[in-house]
């Protein structure tokens, strides 16, 4: 078995051994749990270092001339995507020991941390379209198992299985997307569709909506627009699972796909136009609502929406025309450049908020924090650093890659400016942030009684700072993309952004420093656009409208007339029937069965 | 005499050592135990040997004109399906619970062992007489259940209601029957063999329009047995009416009979006559997948919503019978299996739940979970399956069939349209059972009772089928293997 099948396989088979054997050991099983990722760390380390290549297969389903495989595929992008997922996933699970330690709940919260592990790597290392859609929808019941953790909560509750159902609608295009793909081409493998669509050529609008649809995929899972509204309500799940799932990994899942069929994108003009533009709004709507929200995990959690839209809209420049030439696997590599940073420093600031939310006893609104940068330094220093990052702050991983990102986009100026707005409302809202949770006073009992977190939760922090300013250097994705085929800015946009930047900070700074509430309230940003609302309408009234139609046809109808109708045909007629206006319902049944067997009878000798 | 012909006649022995008075409930499970033992040979036998050619064969001649013989064998397909009901019928006897009302439980668990036989007689049946007969046993004593020892005031009116409903199915699958048996004999040699009927490839004795005319009778008999829509509407009162078991046994074996018949008679040997009707089969399904499936929504009991549900996934399984090609026809044929599974658990865990609670109003009940962990993480399991996640055999199935609808679909014809719209489906199931399962099993507790979590004796039934879905949803080659090339075969 390879490497790679272990590395998939371990957490399966932690995630089994604690559902069936040790839940009642809640300790034990952590540990177990925790072990299977620190192994699967270490033997990522040894496959990335390994050739690529095929890493094995496994026939999952065959019948017909069908068949659907297990098989992994390791390429670049694959092992830069692994070390995130295990990485990540390896300092999420040590964090959690300490933020779970008294969660009654502790055994089943390590299972499906596990279960999430098992089915990520599965998505990375997929080699076809059916494999990952298996642990495409694996995926969406890890995380509905985990944003539901604490499922005695109501809001908890709904918010789990609003994220599995937004999900599979997203699933439902995917899926069709997919079959759309094997229809034309026979062929469901990455590799085997990249070689048939270069030596073939096929109709481009079955190719633009087999793309379009695929894409509906990457919308549920990266929660773009509109299927963007299951992600802030999934924050009810534990902190660190917001780390790990909804804003490293799992969310980046959908960009990761984009990546890997981009020769499809280039191949689809029409769909790449609507993946950029899905990208784009996404990236800007969901900075602006992030300005106004005061719970500190959908701040971020807004941010993370935002950031996926960067990357989503720079992989859809991948087939964007620029005098005549598609932009190609540049573009779609700039995204996922911006996905391997993003997983650092969004990973360090849920856990840094995580961190916060611990100490100040599960308080989450921002407005009753602050001053906590001389209770926690640790904590606040390390959350600083994931701000500037994420603001684009040179030398720190995020400059580099909102770098490549926006060199994408000097394709087309109107998305440039979307790019360049969003860029400063990114840097405005973390900086709004920090100022009120870090500095100036304690606006509670609780942010005056916080302490630092032990050092079970501080090390992630501390090793994901780290990643958080190494990753955008060469020697730290060189690796898995060569930097020659990353885009390079034109001109003097690196310093715009820069300056874009440190505007958004200081903006934010002095506007909110030492407030009590926010200085600007724009309804519609804290109402989020009345998406949500609109949705629930929109369930109303065609979901429950159309079923209670249905039920009331069902009943008239149906049952009413024909079936009642023809009922009454048959007794008034039916000598067999007529027997049963008294006695009891065992005689009728048994006249029935041999009024029937008497019929066959005779037919059979009459033709005979 | 073949182990097939053991398996048919245990049961039937069984019951007739009940009605002399031997102990009910002991004979019952001693039959169930040895059909179940039984059909997993048969099960290995056919892995074995390959699922393309008839097995275990018997026969004894009745008549000699019109022949008709009792003759029984298994190829892949049946196979599949006898194992279903052993399975099936091994947790639904075990389910049983004691509290039957009158008597001893005599007539219920002599019922029962008869619904069993019927089932596994007609799926081996390998002459159109006994395939017909056989299931017309195995309804009687439904109906009888459903009216004797069913759940709410409406029972006998619902026994009724069914009785009347399949019976006129019934009749128009026998017209239809009748007419195959008159056309496709062999001339001056009427037979109800099966494979005597058969046309040989090629050159078919009828033309395309006599064809499409007998093939209606059997697509509405059929499609009236398999709650194909607008027939559907006897299948959730029935369910929520029935018994537990004989709703297992009912909704997760018997059902599959209509279905069966359409792969062993009606499509190979009318295969211009489904021609001739596949747009209309494609609009009925489509009613079963979306209509039914937002029917389902909207139920307000838990035992009606599974009902609903299990009407909307035939709807998936016709599709793979439309698709005529062998991935579609195994697809159908592992979702029969998984779905009977997947039903049956739902149903026993329905039962458990109908036991403990005073209403199973999704909207009165809440955050049962706490108190009966077991339950929510069985129920769990089951709805999840249903719902078709990877990990379980409905997966595979759905999968399957989806794939099947699109084999060399370069343009999009009316099979791909429908296929697309089916796909809907995914998403309408995931709404009803995640919110009946966040209604009842997450969030506050409502009511101050906290009922108490599954029976020990429940346990192992249910643990039993979560692990059959689970080994053949990771594993599907274990059923597929028995049907490779069944579009050819047939």
């Amino acid at each position: 078995m390879s490497i790679a099948f272990i590395i998939l396989l371990l957490p399966l088979v932690a995630a089994a051994s604690i559902l069936l054997g040790i839940r009642k050991k809640a300790n034990l099983s952590a540990y177990v749990s925790v072990a299977s990722a620190g192994i699967c760390f270490l033997l990522t380390l040894g496959l990335i270092r390994g050739s690529g290549g095929e890493a094995g297969a496994f026939t999952w389903l065959s019948v017909g001339g069908l068949e659907l495989k297990i098989a992994l595929e390791i390429t670049g992008l694959t092992r830069g995507m692994i070390l995130v997922v295990t990485l990540v996933g390896l300092l999420v699970h040590i964090f959690s020991l300490g933020y779970m330690r008294d969660d009654a709940g502790k055994a089943r919260y390590f299972a499906g941390l596990s279960l999430f592990m098992f089915s990520m790597s599965g998505i990375v290392l997929a080699d076809n379209f059916a494999m990952m859609f298996i642990f495409w929808e694996l995926v969406g019941v890890s995380s509905y198992l985990l944003i539901g953790h604490w499922f005695q909560k109501n809001s908890a509750a709904e918010a789990s299985k609003k994220a599995f159902l937004v999900n599979r609608i997203g699933d439902f295009g995917f899926m069709a997307g997919i079959l759309l793909l094997w229809g034309a081409t026979g062929e469901i493998g990455f590799s085997a569709l990249r070689e048939t669509l270069e030596v073939q050529t096929f109709d481009p609008s079955l190719l633009n909506w087999a793309m379009i649809c695929i894409f509906c995929g990457a919308v549920g899972k990266s929660a773009q627009v509109p299927l963007h509204v299951w992600l802030p309500d999934a924050m009810e799940g534990p902190t660190p699972v917001s780390a790990l799932i909804h804003a490293a990994t799992m969310v980046a899942a959908g960009v990761f796909m984009l990546t890997k069929v981009t020769f499809l994108i280039i191949a689809a003009p029409v769909a790449a136009s609507v993946i950029q533009h899905v990208g784009a709004l996404t990236a800007l709507l969901a900075a602006l609502m992030a300005t106004q929200q005061s719970d500190i995990k959908k701040i971020l959690a807004y941010s993370t929406l935002s950031q996926l839209g960067y990357m989503v809209m720079a992989v859809g420049f991948a087939g964007f025309l620029h005098s005549g030439e598609a932009v190609g696997a540049v573009a779609s590599n700039a995204g996922f450049f911006h996905l391997y940073t993003h997983a650092f420093f969004k990973a360090l600031l849920f856990l840094g908020a995580g961190a916060v939310i611990y100490a100040c006893h599960h308080e989450q609104d921002i407005w009753k924090m602050g001053g906590l940068i001389r209770l926690m330094p640790v904590t606040a220093i390390t959350f600083l650093i994931g701000t500037a990052a994420l603001a684009g702050l040179p030398p720190l991983s995020g400059f580099w890659s909102k770098d490549a990102v926006m060199a994408v986009t000097q394709n087309s100026t109107p998305l440039l400016i979307v790019g360049a707005i969003t860029a400063f409302l990114t840097a405005f809202y973390m900086s709004r942030l920090c100022t009120i949770v870090f500095f100036g006073k304690a606006r509670s009992q609780a942010a005056r009684e916080a302490g630092e977190v032990p050092l079970m939760m501080r090390a992630p922090l501390v090793i994901l700072a780290l990643g958080a300013v190494i990753a955008g250097f060469e020697f730290a994705y060189g690796w898995f993309i060569a930097p020659a085929d990353l885009p390079h800015p034109h001109g003097a946009l690196p310093l715009v952004l820069t300056i874009i930047g440190v505007a958004g900070i200081v903006t934010g700074y002095l506007l909110h420093r030492g407030r009590e509430k926010d200085p600007i309230r724009v309804e519609v940003l804290v109402r989020k656009f009345y998406i949500d609302e609109f949705y629930l309408f929109l369930v109303r009234v065609f979901q429950d409208g159309v079923a209670y139609l249905a039920k009331a046809v069902d009943q008239l109808l149906i049952d009413g007339l024909i079936v009642r109708g023809s009922a009454r045909l048959t007794v008034g007629v039916g000598l067999l029937l007529r027997g049963l206006q008294g006695g009891n319902l065992q005689r009728h049944v048994f006249l029935f069965g041999v009024g029937i067997v008497i019929v066959i009878y005779l037919i059979t000798i009459a033709l005979g | 005499m073949t182990i097939i012909d053991l398996i048919i006649i245990i049961p039937i022995l069984a019951a007739v050592a009940i009605g002399c008075g031997g102990s009910a409930r002991v004979l019952a499970l001693a039959a169930a135990w040895a059909n179940l033992l039984l059909g997993l040979v048969v099960f290995v036998t056919l892995v074995a040997k390959g699922g393309d050619e008839m097995h275990f064969k018997s026969s004894w001649v009745l008549l000699h004109s019109p022949e008709l013989t009792l003759g029984f064998a298994v190829d892949g397909m049946s196979g599949v399906l006898v194992l279903l009901t052993v399975i099936v019928t091994f947790c639904a006897v075990r389910v049983s619970s004691g509290d039957l009302g009158k008597g001893s439980g005599k007539l219920y668990y002599i019922s029962l062992l008869l619904i069993a036989a019927g089932a596994l007689g007609a799926f081996c049946a390998t002459d159109l007489f006994f395939f017909y007969a056989f299931h017309e046993l195995a309804l009687i004593p439904t109906f009888l259940m459903i009216g004797i020892y069913g759940n709410g005031r409406e029972k006998v009116a619902t026994a009724w209601k069914i009785t009347i409903y399949l019976g006129v199915g019934s009749l128009i699958l026998l017209g239809g029957l009748i007419a195959l048996y008159v056309s496709l004999s062999p001339p001056g040699a009427p037979t109800f063999d099966i494979a005597k009927l058969a046309p040989s490839p090629g050159e078919h004795p009828l033309s395309a329009e006599v064809q499409k005319w007998i093939f209606l009778p059997l697509l509405v008999g059929f499609g009236i047995l398999v709650s194909l829509f607008p027939f559907h509407s006897w299948a959730a009162p029935a369910y929520a009416a029935a018994p537990t078991p004989v709703a297992m046994l009912h909704a997760g074996v018997l059902k599959k009979f209509g279905l069966y018949g359409m792969l062993r008679v009606a499509m190979p040997l009318l295969p211009e006559g489904f021609e001739a009707w596949k747009g209309l089969l494609l609009v009925l399904l489509l009613g079963n997948i979306l209509y039914v499936g937002l029917v389902t929504i909207s139920q307000r009991y838990l035992d009606r919503m599974i009902g609903n549900s299990s009407v909307m996934h035939m709807g998936y399984i016709f599709l793979g019978i439309a698709c005529c090609n062998s991935i579609g026809w195994g697809g159908a044929v592992l979702m029969m299996f998984a779905h009977g599974i997947s039903i049956a658990l739902l149903f026993a865990l329905c039962g458990s739940l109908r036991e403990r609670l005073d209403t199973l109003e999704i909207s009165r009940l809440g955050g049962l979970g706490g108190s009966m962990p077991f339950l929510a993480v069985t129920f769990g399991f089951a709805a999840f399956a249903s719902i078709g996640l990877p990990g379980f055999a409905n997966f595979a199935s759905e999968i399957t069939i989806f794939f099947a609808a699109f084999k060399d679909a370069g343009e999009m014809g009316i099979l791909q349209v429908a296929t697309i719209l089916a796909l809907w489906g995914v998403v309408i199931s995931a709404v009803y059972m995640l919110r009946a399962y966040r209604s009842i099993f997450q969030g506050e507790l409502i009511g101050e009772r906290y009922p108490a979590d599954l029976a020990q004796s429940m346990r192992l039934p249910v643990v039993l089928m979560i692990v059959i879905l689970l080994l053949t949803g990771f594993f599907p080659n274990i059923i597929l293997k028995l049907l490779p090339n069944l579009f050819e075969v047939l």
